[in-house]
C-alpha cells in the first residue's frame, strides 16, 4: 500500500480571539508514511487537535504546509484545505448521526460521493459491519448502542469512504480502561485487514505504545514534536506485549518526556485559571 | 411495563375523582355546613355542569362555538408552521438574514399576541381573519425561536463529519440540519399548539364573535364570556373544560406525530 504519506511541513498556527494571538502549533514537522499506525501524545489541550483540523480541513493553518501523498492540502496560497473522503476523521466523542440508523449512518459516505447506490451502499456496509462483528446493530440507533460499540462503528463508517488516512482524535478517551483494550485490538484487527494510515491523537502513552509504530510525543502548547520514538515491537500485536519487557523499557524511555509536559500544561491551566 | 402504566392511569383517575369530590363538597357547602365556604362555594358544582353540559350536546350553538375555536387554532397554528419553520431555518442558516431580521423579530416577539387584537381588527379585511393572525402570532414567535435554536445546538462535529465524507451543502441541510432540528420543531409545535388556545380564547373575547346578531357562533372563548353577561355559571366552566380537553387532545396528537418523526429519541 503506498498511498496516504503525511508530510507536514513547519505548521504554525495562532489562533486569535479577540486580538490575543494565540501560539497553538509552532513550526511543526512530522512525516507519517504511507500504512503507518503514528500516535501524537500530548497533554490535553497542548494543540495535537489543532493539527488534525488542519489536515482534516476544518481549520485553517497560519503558515507551513500539509502534503498528501506528496500533494499539497494546505499551504502558501491556501490556508484551508478541503475536506474529503479520503481524510476521514473519528471525533473524541463521536459523531455517528443520532437520527440515522447504524446502517444508515455506516453507507451514508458512498452515497454522498455517489460512489454507490443507496442498495450497494448499504450492501457494502452490512459486509463491513459483519467483518467488524457488529452484525445485528444495523437497524439500531446510535443512541440504543453502548459507546464502544458506537466508536467501532464510527470507524467503520470512516472505512466505507475507502479512506487513504484515518485520523482519530481520542476516540477512547470516555471509554473505561477494560472496554479500551477491547477497542484496542479490535482496531488493530480492522487495521490489518485495511492498511490505511491512521493518525491517531492521545494522552494515554501505554495507548500510543500499544498501538503505534511511531509514538510523536508533544510539547504543550505550543505544539511541536519533542520526540518521536520508533517502537520496535513487530505487528501483528496482542495485549501479551503490554508485560513484555520490550515495553517496559520504552515505556520508562518516554514516561518522563510525557510527564513533563503533563506538567507544564498543568502550571499553565493554573496560570489561566489564576 | 403495562402494570405501571396502568397504575398511573388508576392513580390519576383516583385523583381526578378526589378533585371533583372535593369541588362539589366545596360548591355546596351552605347546604351541609349552614353557611358558606369562601370563594368555592361561588362557583359551580360539578353536578350542576355537567346536567348543563349534557343538555348543551343537543345544542348545535356550543358545537358550533368548538368547532370555530378549533377552526381558528388550526388555521393560526398551521400558519405559524408554514411561515416560522423556513423563517427560522433561513433566520439559522444565513448569517445575513440573521444579521437583518432578527433584531426586529426579538423587538417584535416580548410583544404579547393579545396586544395584537386592536391593531389586527383595523388591518385585516375580516374579524376572522383577524382573530386568525392573532392566534398565528402566538405560534409563530415559539416555533421560529424553537427552530433557530435547535439549528444552532447541532454538534459542529455532525457537520465536519458530513463534509469529510463528501456531504454538499445541500446535503447537509437535508441531512443533518432538517433531522437536526425535528425534535426543536416538536418541541416548539406543543408549546406553539398551547399558546395557541390561549390567544385564540382571549381573542374571541375581546373582539366578541362572528355573528353578533344571534348570539351565538363565536367560538369558545365568545361562549364563556357570553355565558358569564347572560348569567349561565355552570355554563362558563362547561367552556373551559371544553377547552381545556380540546388542549389535552390537540397536545397529545402533536406528542404523537412528534414521536412518530423522531423516532431515534422514541427508542431509547
Amino acid at each position: 500500500m503506498s498511498a496516504g504519506a503525511i508530510r507536514i511541513e513547519d505548521v504554525v498556527k495562532v489562533y486569535d480571539p479577540g486580538g490575543a494571538s494565540i501560539l497553538a502549533v509552532d513550526h511543526c514537522t512530522l512525516d507519517i508514511a504511507a500504512g503507518e499506525i503514528c500516535m501524537i501524545v500530548g497533554p490535553s489541550g497542548c494543540g495535537k487537535t489543532t493539527l488534525l483540523n488542519a489536515i482534516a480541513g476544518f481549520h485553517s493553518i497560519t503558515s507551513g504546509a500539509i502534503y498528501l501523498d506528496g500533494e499539497m492540502l494546505c499551504g502558501p496560497g491556501k490556508p484551508q484545505a478541503a475536506p474529503g473522503p479520503d481524510r476521514v476523521v473519528v471525533f473524541q466523542n463521536g459523531a455517528l448521526f443520532p437520527w440515522k440508523t447504524i446502517l444508515e449512518n455506516v453507507a451514508f459516505g458512498p452515497i454522498m460521493q455517489g460512489r454507490l447506490s443507496r442498495k450497494d451502499a448499504e450492501d457494502k456496509a452490512r459486509h463491513m459491519m459483519a467483518d467488524a462483528g457488529l452484525s445485528g446493530t444495523e437497524a439500531n440507533y446510535p443512541g440504543e448502542l453502548s459507546s464502544g460499540v458506537r466508536r467501532r462503528v464510527e470507524i467503520v463508517r470512516a472505512l466505507m469512504n475507502d479512506p487513504k488516512v484515518l485520523l482519530l482524535d481520542e476516540p477512547y478517551r470516555a471509554l473505561d480502561s477494560l472496554t479500551k483494550s477491547v477497542m484496542h485490538e479490535a482496531l488493530l484487527e480492522i487495521y490489518y485487514k485495511n492498511r490505511v494510515t491512521i493518525f491517531f491523537i492521545t494522552h494515554d502513552l501505554e495507548e500510543a505504545l500499544f498501538l503505534g509504530q511511531r509514538v510523536a510525543i508533544m510539547t504543550t502548547r505550543p505544539c511541536r514534536p519533542k520526540k518521536i520514538l520508533d517502537v520496535d515491537i513487530p505487528h501483528p500485536r496482542n495485549y501479551s506485549i503490554l508485560t513484555a519487557p520490550r515495553f517496559r523499557e520504552l515505556m520508562e524511555e518516554t514516561v518522563d518526556a510525557v510527564h513533563e509536559e503533563a506538567l507544564k500544561a498543568f502550571a499553565a491551566g493554573e496560570k489561566e485559571g489564576a | 411495563m403495562t402494570r405501571a402504566l396502568s397504575r398511573s392511569i388508576l392513580r390519576g383517575t383516583i385523583a381526578m375523582i378526589v378533585f371533583l369530590l372535593l369541588w362539589e363538597l366545596g360548591s355546596r357547602s351552605k347546604a351541609w355546613l349552614g353557611f358558606p365556604l369562601p370563594w368555592i362555594s361561588a362557583i359551580p358544582a360539578p353536578s350542576s355542569v355537567i346536567v348543563v353540559w349534557g343538555a348543551l350536546l343537543h345544542d348545535s350553538g356550543y358545537w358550533q362555538s368548538c368547532y370555530l375555536s378549533v377552526l381558528r387554532v388550526m388555521a393560526g397554528f398551521f400558519a405559524a408552521m408554514i411561515v416560522g419553520i423556513p423563517f427560522g431555518l433561513a433566520l439559522a442558516i444565513n448569517r445575513t438574514a440573521y444579521g437583518v431580521l432578527f433584531p426586529t423579530f426579538e423587538v417584535l416577539r416580548p410583544i404579547p399576541p393579545l396586544a395584537w387584537v386592536p391593531l389586527s381588527i383595523i388591518f385585516w379585511p375580516t374579524q376572522e381573519l383577524s382573530i386568525t393572525f392573532v392566534t398565528f402570532l402566538g405560534a409563530f414567535f415559539t416555533m421560529v425561536l424553537n427552530v433557530i435554536g435547535g439549528a444552532k445546538s447541532i454538534d459542529v462535529r455532525y457537520f465536519q463529519a458530513a463534509r469529510s465524507m463528501g456531504s454538499s451543502s445541500f446535503d447537509i441541510f437535508r441531512r443533518i440540519i432538517l433531522p437536526g432540528v425535528l425534535p426543536s420543531i416538536a418541541v416548539g409545535a406543543a408549546v406553539g399548539m398551547g399558546i395557541t388556545w390561549n390567544v385564540v380564547v382571549a381573542a374571541e373575547m375581546i373582539s366578541g364573535g362572528a355573528s353578533q346578531a344571534t348570539g351565538a357562533g363565536g367560538g369558545l372563548g365568545f361562549f364563556i364570556w357570553n355565558s358569564y353577561v347572560g348569567g349561565s355559571y355552570p355554563q362558563i366552566v362547561v367552556g373551559m373544560i371544553s377547552i381545556g380537553i380540546a388542549g389535552y387532545l390537540s397536545s397529545e396528537l402533536l406528542r404523537a406525530l412528534g414521536d412518530r418523526v423522531t423516532p431515534w429519541l422514541r427508542r431509547r
